[in-house]
């Protein structure tokens, strides 16, 4: 599908291959008030207000069902035996998911020295941020009563009792709070410096004072710079391995049950891999139009739309390896309630749902094998919008079309989920939402001290601003 | 002004690589009490000023040992000592299944002990410092460099030390009130 190397002309295809990471003629001061500038503006963008009136009328159908099922219980949603897991654990598995290309791109690709991550990491970590958040909520509201959530954590109670630490759930109760503060740890380091070029470019004095408090009196010294560094490196490599045993732990939920469609040792390196994939076409989804509103194409540039569409791609083939490897495994197996689990996934009831996984997961990535299309902006946002879909649907397959028909014809049955299912799911996008307009609204949305560093290497001589 | 209300002279510079020039050849003219300011990390900076390492990463390797043994303690304690269940004669101390929660504690204190490791050795949170009575050092996070010699190096002396960052080609000297 690719062009034969097309020699100097500025085609968006070529600009892909060997284009630069930062837009032409920047220079320190450009780079620091073109990024700040959007926060410091005064004037607040209409379409963020529009945006925001949106997703906060969503934030509050959240609240409208989250109220009604703290009031009524858990039976206002569709779950009930054998169905007892539905949305809120398909909405889990899928927000702590989109979380994991944050923590990828902001650590291992650090670790990798990919340069090109610079423009996207921060965006990305607070994308995770929120994900996680939305995360955390869901088993907290699964659980029958969720002011007693405290359970979960080994406290020296009156009852004399301790949390089941051989559970896999009582790991991912430890598993997602560690990844929670580790994901704001490394966050809240990478701000710092950014908050003191906020804080030292204000001109509302209200704002001076908050920057200044968040920023803890950063100076630039150097030998801060160095222990900076060095922490960001450390954090880098312990969020490395966080990162792919809290997707583990998350799949070790479903593996350590016996139920068909669950017990299978695929299930982490293929929830890790989707994990990843569903992660970067949920930074697609958000980058896509924040570069285009807030016109940061000089900062993500195609060159970013490339890459991330390669590692989507990439891993988009691990998670269909994933599938092809499950449906052989059932056959090989010889196991009837497995190959009876597979058949029922693809003609059974929730049939839909497999072709539809099918469809947005592996068939919709195939694109991303042409150039012309990973530098489209437009058509990859369709892709990156499919896979968002097709990875919500595959966690729907996986648990519910498991759980429905199990071992026994006669402990059989379906779920549909309720209007209160829809409404906290909904809700929860726009909990997200919400939290990431704040964020695009109040802290600089790309890392400043990064971009002037990527302006100092790129330039790689003396390039002192104007005056 | 008396000498001991002043905190330093700062030389101000307009690249990187001027202030890493400037930053050896102050260490080089014998002065130690001296601090580099950059609106980004400076690739040998730090050294240049005369900063060797940091004990950051061992304070990182003590956190995560201490996490570790917390992590793995904190389940034995339990399943062991404090609430002894036997079922169906399997080891109390099941150890495979102990590692997930050991694993996750490692890595939270460990991140926790660069975080607050960092910022201790730092000494931040710094509500007041002298530096930033040079208005100009606003810059320092946008895109100005910045050398400081501090008032409490021997070698310092208002008019000589001066005169020596004069000799670099700073774009300005300033000086910094205590």
């Amino acid at each position: 599908m690719s062009n034969p190397a097309a020699d100097n002309s500025p085609d968006p295809v070529a600009q892909a291959l060997t284009g630069p990471i930062i837009g032409p003629g920047y220079n320190y001061a450009s780079v620091t008030d073109k990024i700040s500038a959007i926060v410091l503006n005064r004037r607040t963008p209409k379409w963020w207000v529009l945006g925001f009136a949106v997703t906060f009328t969503l934030v509050m159908m959240l609240l409208v069902a989250l109220t009604y099922l703290f009031t009524v219980g858990v039976g206002i949603w569709g779950i009930n035996i054998p169905v007892a897991w539905g949305f809120a654990i398909v909405n889990f598995v899928w927000w702590i998911g989109i979380g994991h290309a944050g923590t990828l791109i902001s650590a291992i690709l650090l670790l990798l020295r990919q340069q090109w991550r610079t423009s996207i990491n921060r965006f990305a970590e607070a994308m995770t941020l929120f994900a996680v958040a939305c995360a955390g909520l869901f088993p907290i509201l699964h659980l029958g009563r969720p002011w007693l959530f405290y359970w979960l954590l080994p406290y020296p109670d009156t009852m004399k009792l301790w949390p089941q630490f051989r559970s896999p759930l009582v790991w991912d109760c430890f598993a997602v709070s560690t990844y929670a503060t580790v994901s704001l740890l490394f966050w809240y380091v990478g701000l710092v410096p950014d908050l003191a070029t906020l804080r030292d470019r204000s001109q509302n004095r209200v704002a001076k004072i908050i920057y200044g408090i968040l920023s803890m009196g950063w100076r630039g010294s150097a030998v801060h710079w160095y222990r900076h560094e060095t922490a960001s490196l450390l954090l880098a490599g312990l969020a490395t391995p966080l990162v792919v045993s809290v997707h583990t732990i998350v799949s070790l939920d479903f593996s350590f049950g016996l139920v068909p469609g669950w017990h299978s040792t695929i299930f982490p390196p293929y929830f890790v891999a989707g994990a990843v994939f569903q992660g970067f076409a949920m930074v697609l989804t958000l980058a896509i139009p924040v570069r285009k509103l807030f016109h940061l194409e000089d900062f993500i540039t195609t060159r970013h739309l490339d890459n991330m569409g390669k590692v989507m791609l990439a891993t988009g083939l691990i998670v269909a390896f994933g599938y092809m490897s499950e449906t052989f495994i059932a056959w090989y197996s010889a196991n009837i309630y497995e190959r009876y689990m597979t058949l029922n996934r693809m003609f059974g009831p929730y049939a839909v749902v497999f072709w539809g996984v099918i469809a947005c997961n592996i068939l919709a990535p195939q694109f991303l094998w042409s150039r012309k299309i990973r530098v489209n902006a437009g058509a990859l946002f369709v892709i990156a919008m499919a896979i968002n879909i097709g990875m919500w649907l595959e966690r729907f397959m996986i648990i519910v079309g498991s759980l429905s028909r199990d071992f026994m014809p006669s402990a059989w049955g379906m779920y549909y989920p309720t209007r209160w299912d829809l409404f906290t799911f909904f809700g929860s996008v726009g909990l997200f939402l919400t939290l990431l307009l704040l964020f695009i609204r109040s802290l600089p949305l790309i890392s400043i001290f990064e971009m002037r560093e990527l302006v100092n290497e790129e330039a790689s001589q003396p390039s002192g601003g104007e005056a | 002004m008396p000498a001991n209300r002043i905190y330093g002279l700062m030389a101000e510079f307009g690249t990187a690589e001027e202030l890493l020039g400037a930053a050896r050849r102050t260490h080089e003219a014998g002065y130690v009490r001296v601090d580099a300011f950059s609106p980004f990390p400076i690739e040998g900076l730090a050294e240049a000023i005369g900063f060797r390492h940091t004990r950051l990463p061992l304070v990182v390797l003590l956190g995560g040992m201490l996490g570790c043994g917390t992590g793995y303690f904190l389940q034995y304690y339990a399943a062991a000592i404090s609430y002894p269940i036997n079922v169906g004669g399997r080891p109390l101390n099941s150890w495979p299944a102990f590692i997930p929660i050991t694993f996750e504690l490692t890595i939270l204190f460990a991140a926790l002990s660069a975080v607050v490791g960092m910022l201790v050795m730092d000494g931040l949170p710094t509500p007041y410092h002298p530096v930033f009575n040079v208005p100009r050092f606003a810059l320092a996070s946008r895109d100005r460099f910045f050398l400081c010699i501090k008032a409490r190096d021997l070698r310092f002396n208002l008019l000589s030390t001066r005169e020596f960052l004069e000799t670099l080609h700073p774009r300005e000297v300033n000086t910094v009130d205590v």
